[in-house]
């Protein structure tokens, strides 16, 4: 390859682009706003911004919101729904829950109104015998009303189907021939596994924002070539992974969680130059966190990933999780007088008191503010008022100082945020010590110091952009294809040849697939897993296999001990269940030098603060402040210390010391 | 004094540990009950009285303060002498309803954290087991008259000594238990998760300090009482009153009758039960524990920021109990007590407090369990199975917008299994599974919607059971709005329509291949005035078919269309 390579990813305010010259090393960066509802708008402007001759780069690698704000702001293209005679409200009534453990309120919105499910005449039963026919006429019918009815997507659920799709794939057939496009979700397509709610919700959030991400992408690619693009453009999926723009609209749910996946993928490609494979990522942005564990250089993936509410996405996607905590997390005093953070968050809009925007309740970033980690310089007037605001709101009900005050926010913001890393990693069977905290998103890089201390984790690594992690996730992903197949039988039961035979049918067809893309591959290699439980469970546990042949005693010995590893139980008398296999297809593209993300013309002989300032370390410590891209590659610092640069800043607690890798990411050692 | 900062820390501290250890019992537990129902909690008590320092959030509303009844009794017990004292590594197990429990089917264990030689504080938990004896799989009776018929009653003894489980008294309870072989998974859960709470509390205090610690837990439990007494501020004085109804005790068909005046004075509140109905002879009594325990999750429902503790219970004053069903003794049959008496009693918590802060309280909910047992022989697979089938119902209009469809029950928070997953293990087909239509109560803020199910035996002979509640009358309407739709069940034989005697409750219908089941799960109350509905909304619901025409009509007369 001899162009160059894009990563261009849309976020909630920014949209954020980096272009990497393989020949030369050479890499131009852009950050430029959000544009709503059509994102292709900022796309461009990115390019634009970084100065990029569109006709000169081989791949595009795009990260894309669309789908992911349709299903959360409900703004999705009119879909109808087909299912089998008695369970059309199946997509309303969920699985009998409530939104919150605590307070009968609450308010649910069924992904697909109720005037456009309709139901047919069929039954299987749950061997995927018949017991009712399907209504060829009956289906006719209802796929005409629909049509008449302007729906611009169609999606066939038939109970069962996991088990025999002959009903659903007739039903499909017929649906063709009167669908005036290709928006036709078959449930069992998507996912073969049993549960109709989730494979009902999956198939329907698949129909109902396929146009959407199908016109979109269209659009781009058409404005991208207008621009003397000549390539494919590729789209990023949630599981980490890529795919053509052409082919991306067939399984658009997968994009759904695609954002939070890219930074995974970036951190997991940074990590192995930087020759640390363990990390616990940590992207703290305005109203949340998100966080996953990655564990020898592998990201973590699961098929039941919520969305949100009641909203089951259940195809393999990058296993993030949200807390509900970030910059904009409101501090409160509450009614017994305990000093609460969050969940209620300012957001971006009004925001912290500091941004100045109307916000009036005091937040983390304000308190952030206060303690001199954030420069008050660039907030102006605002500065005072998060003052007055803490001053007022937090330190004179507890009778502290306004910077005492500050520092409870914060710390009970960390409290919060180390339990929940702790419950993804160390809930899980992990060993904190074991691992590295990889801070990105604007805040994550204020916090992440004091968080590895609280959760005894050794060291910080923040990548050279953390601002931009999720576009260079974009452009270091690999290709990728993942296959779950279903058997749910005991182990014992297991034909083991059928094992052999339904890993090496699945590994083929993602190698076929794989070789359709016109992409340069450095090689294709295949992971296997099996999720297995003990006879009589119901939760799942994966164990990942060395090869696609395992025998039978392997697999029962795998899954005891990863077992033990997560509970600490033994259960010798109890043998394993078998339930899905999986195998995931990478190809891997060729490494990108990554030691260019930070301009080496810039970087300065020695490592000379720009400044000092007053920050809070239990109590005022003249603190010096660094501009990162005037470090030089080899730099041995020693905390307190204040890293700036365009998209963030990092913390360095006392004690902790600072030194960077040649890719110039800052390897921060933690003080016990 | 601590400071304040530290006292935040560590609340969130011990609130994590309690959060992991419900966890690890969920995702390491056998029985779907608590691995996918999550029907079990984990809590961290005082070692001097028993009381709650804290619990996991997302244990199961019922046992909200509950287990502090029954750690108090081991305490009390163990000075009295009747009980061993503990060493460490010991657990101990408890079920029995009359020593500060729920139903037998909760067993609890409970562990004492040491530190220096000495008990630092408790941890327990409960988990619903799936079977503790007695005269019907699974312990729902529903026309059990004494305790033996129930099951296996144990009082709090050393399952685990040094460590060890004791293999003697393991054997006992496994004589005594259906499905008993995959027991040993669920006991090993259930004591793995208070490990991984003793190690986790054990870090805390390490970093902390034992002194600071015992110091935030007096603190927190000052300000979790001080934070109650806030939100109780917000209640002008008066007495409030509300009943509710139990459609019957599953023996003798009468209905039996909370009676409840809230009475706010010296800044708490004090709920007066006297005037309820006696003991019954069915199962539908209620224990002391639970009794409280439910009033404790109706206001954690209404005041849903206050830490569960202790100190949050301390405003809150519950009497008339004695001589009621709702404190019943040894051996009144108590099994319908956690799924159904408790929702009763939340409801009649709503039902009156609803007049004081309407905005905070919805309209009542459905408040049932909905539990359909079937038992019998499955010939294709040659085995017996017990399958139960929980659903949820229509929620109460609040003054925020209408209930939601299909809700969990007001003590649970698990989801109901899929309709894929039940035909799969079970010889039966699904006819229905869809929105009961029309059952949302009238109002401004309409009642969500119950479900309405219909299922078939295909194949073998069985005997079905219901206990479930709101038969006689709908989920209670608030501030005008109107009841939600009640309850029915309908057993069609050879075509044949029977309603069950009790309406909600009934034991070993039999059944053969090819006769149906049907379930209308109750809708929610409705809130406000039903002229003050917006037509247009009245409107929408007759477009989707939630209401025929005429039911709309009926039910929001005077409103017209667009």
């Amino acid at each position: 390859m001899t162009g160059l390579v894009a990563g261009v990813d849309v976020g909630g305010t920014f949209t954020d682009l980096v272009v990497f010259d393989p020949a030369s090393g050479a890499v131009r960066l852009a950050k430029v706003p959000t544009t709503l509802p059509n994102q292709s708008g900022g796309v461009l402007a990115a390019f634009e911004a970084a100065g990029a001759n569109l006709s000169g780069i081989d791949l595009i690698v795009h990260g894309t919101t669309t789908t992911t704000n349709a299903v959360l702001e409900r703004q999705l293209a009119k879909t109808g729904f087909v299912t089998t005679l008695g369970f059309r409200d199946v997509l309303e009534l969920g699985r009998r829950t409530r939104p919150q453990a605590y307070g009968m309120h609450g308010a649910f919105t069924p992904i697909i109104p109720r005037d456009l499910r309709l139901e047919v005449p069929e039954r299987m039963d749950a061997r995927g015998r018949v017991v009712t026919p399907l209504d060829e006429g009956a289906l006719r019918a209802a796929v005409q009303r629909l049509r008449e009815a302007g729906c611009e997507a169609i999606v066939i659920h038939l109970l069962h189907a996991y088990a025999n799709p002959a009903h659903e794939l007739r039903a499909g057939e017929i649906a063709a021939e009167n669908w005036p496009n290709d928006y036709i979700t078959l449930g069992h397509k998507l996912l073969s596994e049993s549960r109709e709610y989730e494979r009902g919700v999956t198939a329907a959030v698949n129909a109902s924002v396929q146009p959407l991400l199908e016109r979109y992408v269209a659009r781009l690619a058409d404005q991208l070539a207008a621009r003397g693009y000549a390539r494919d453009l590729l789209v990023m999926n949630g599981n980490g992974g890529m795919v053509a723009a052409k082919d991306v609209a067939k399984e658009a749910v997968k994009t759904v969680m695609s954002g939070p996946a890219s930074g995974v993928m970036a951190a997991v490609a940074t990590g192995r130059r930087a020759g640390i494979t363990n990390l616990l990522t940590y992207d703290m942005g305005g109203t949340s966190t998100d966080v996953a564990m990655i564990r020898g250089g592998v990201a973590p993936v699961s098929n039941e990933i919520e969305v949100e509410y009641a909203m089951p996405i259940h195809v393999p996607m990058v296993d993030v999780r949200t807390v509900g905590a970030g910059g904009g997390s409101i501090a409160r005093i509450d009614a017994g007088g305990m000093l609460r953070v969050g969940p209620e968050s300012a957001g971006s809009d009004p925001g912290p008191v500091c941004y100045g925007r109307g916000g009036t309740r005091v937040t983390i970033s304000d308190a952030n503010l206060i303690l001199g980690r954030l420069p008050a310089s660039r907030f102006g007037q605002a500065a005072e008022a998060a003052y007055a605001a803490m001053r007022e709101q937090i330190a004179v009900p507890l009778v502290l100082s306004v910077e005492a005050a500050a520092e409870a926010v914060i710390r009970i913001a960390n409290t919060h945020m180390a339990g929940a890393i702790r419950m993804v990693s160390i809930s899980m069977g992990a060993d904190p010590r074991d691992f590295a905290l990889f801070a990105f998103g604007g805040a994550g890089p204020l916090h992440a110091v004091a968080l590895a201390k609280e959760l005894n984790v050794p060291k910080v690594l923040i990548p050279a952009r953390p601002g931009i992690t999720n576009a260079l996730g974009c452009v270091v992903a690999d290709l990728r294809h993942d296959f779950v197949r279903t058997l749910n039988r005991p182990l014992d039961s297991v034909d083991m040849a059928e094992v052999h035979g339904v890993l090496a049918a699945q590994e083929a067809e993602g190698r076929r697939l794989i070789g359709l893309e016109k992409i340069a591959l450095t090689s294709i290699r295949a992971e296997y897993s099996a999720d297995m439980q003990f006879v009589g469970q119901t939760h799942l546990l994966r164990v990942t296999l060395p090869s696609a042949l395992p025998d039978r005693e392997d697999l029962q010995s795998r899954f005891e001990a990863a077992y033990h590893a997560r509970f600490r139980v033994d259960l010798p008398t109890i043998r394993a269940n078998l339930v899905n296999l999986n195998v995931s297809v990478i190809g891997e593209r060729p490494a990108l030098d990554l030691s260019r993300l930070i301009d080496p013309e810039g970087r300065k002989e020695g490592a000379e603060p720009s400044a000092t300032r007053r920050v809070w370390f239990d109590g005022w410590r003249d603190t010096p402040v660094y501009w990162r891209d005037h470090l030089p590659l080899r730099i041995g610092l020693q905390g307190p210390a204040v890293i700036e640069q365009m998209d963030t800043t990092v913390v360095v607690d006392p004690g902790a010391r600072v030194t960077s890798d040649a890719d110039g990411n800052l390897i921060i050692e933690v003080n016990k | 004094m601590i400071d304040p900062v530290t006292l935040a820390v560590i609340q969130a501290g011990l609130q994590q540990v309690c959060d992991e250890m419900d966890m690890t019992f969920s995702r390491a537990a056998f029985s779907p009950v608590i691995a996918e129902a999550d029907d079990r909690s984990d809590g961290i008590y005082s070692a001097t009285d028993g009381s709650l320092i804290a619990q996991g959030s997302k244990g199961l509303p019922v046992f909200v303060g509950v287990m502090q009844f029954s750690t108090r009794t081991i305490l009390e017990r163990i000075a009295a002498g009747v009980t061993a004292p503990p060493e460490e590594g010991d657990i101990y197990i408890v079920n029995d309803p009359y020593l500060g429990g729920t139903h037998l089917m909760d067993v609890r264990f409970a562990m004492p954290v040491w530190r220096g030689g000495r008990i630092f504080c408790w941890l327990s938990n409960t988990g619903h087991w799936p079977d503790t004896g007695g005269a019907v799989p699974g312990g729902f009776s529903a026309s059990a008259i004494s305790a033996e018929q129930e099951g296996l009653r144990i009082p709090p003894v050393k399952l685990f000594k040094k460590g060890v489980l004791d293999p003697e008294i393991y054997q006992i309870i496994c004589s005594n238990i259906r499905v008993s072989e995959q027991r040993i998974g669920d006991v090993k859960a259930q004591a793995s998760a208070l490990l991984v709470g003793a190690e986790r509390l054990g870090a805390l205090l390490d970093r902390y300090g034992d002194a600071t610690v015992i110091e935030a837990i007096a603190e927190m439990r000052r300000l979790a009482a001080r934070q109650m007494r806030a939100m109780i501020g917000l209640i002008p004085e008066r007495v409030y009153r509300a009943t509710a109804i139990v459609d019957s005790d599953g023996v003798v068909n009468e209905p039996l009758t909370i009676a409840l005046a809230v009475t706010k004075a010296g800044g708490g509140l004090s709920f007066d039960f006297s005037g309820s109905s006696r003991p019954c002879m069915g199962p539908m009594n209620s224990v002391r524990a639970t009794t409280l325990s439910s009033v404790y999750l109706a206001i954690r429902h209404i005041f849903p920021d206050v830490p569960i503790s202790a100190g949050a219970f301390e405003p809150l004053e519950v009497v008339g109990i004695e001589g009621t069903f709702l404190d019943a003794h040894y051996p009144r049959p108590v099994s319908g007590c956690a799924a159904e008496v408790s929702q009763r009693i939340a409801e009649v918590v709503f039902a009156a407090l609803v007049q004081a802060v309407p905005g905070h309280v919805t309209a009542a909910p459905a408040g049932t369990s909905g539990n359909f047992g079937l038992g019998g022989n499955d010939p294709e697979k040659g085995r017996d199975y017990v399958m139960y089938q929980i659903s949820g119902g229509g929620y109460g209009g609040f003054a925020g917008g209408d209930g939601i469809a299909n809700g969990c029950s007001t003590i649970g928070i698990s989801k109901a299994p899929p309709v894929e997953i039940m035909e799969q293990n079970f010889p039966v087909i699904y006819r229905r599974y869809a929105l009961h239509e029309g059952s949302g109560g009238a109002g401004e803020h309409r009642g969500g919607f119950g479900l309405d199910y219909e299922i078939e035996l295909l194949r073998g002979e069985a005997r079905a059971s219901f206990v479930m509640d709101h038969g006689r009358v709908g989920p209670q309407g608030a501030l005008g709005g109107k009841d939600g739709a009640v309850n029915r069940v309908e057993v069609i034989r050879d075509g044949v329509v029977m309603v069950p005697e009790h309406l909600s409750k009934a034991q070993d219908i039999a059944l053969k291949p090819g006769d149906r089941v049907r379930v209308r799960t109750p809708g929610g109350g409705g809130y406000g005035d039903p002229a003050k509905r917006d037509p247009a909304l009245v409107a929408e619901d007759v477009r989707l078919g939630r209401y025929t025409a005429e039911e709309a009509a009926r039910l929001w007369p005077g409103l017209r269309e667009g």
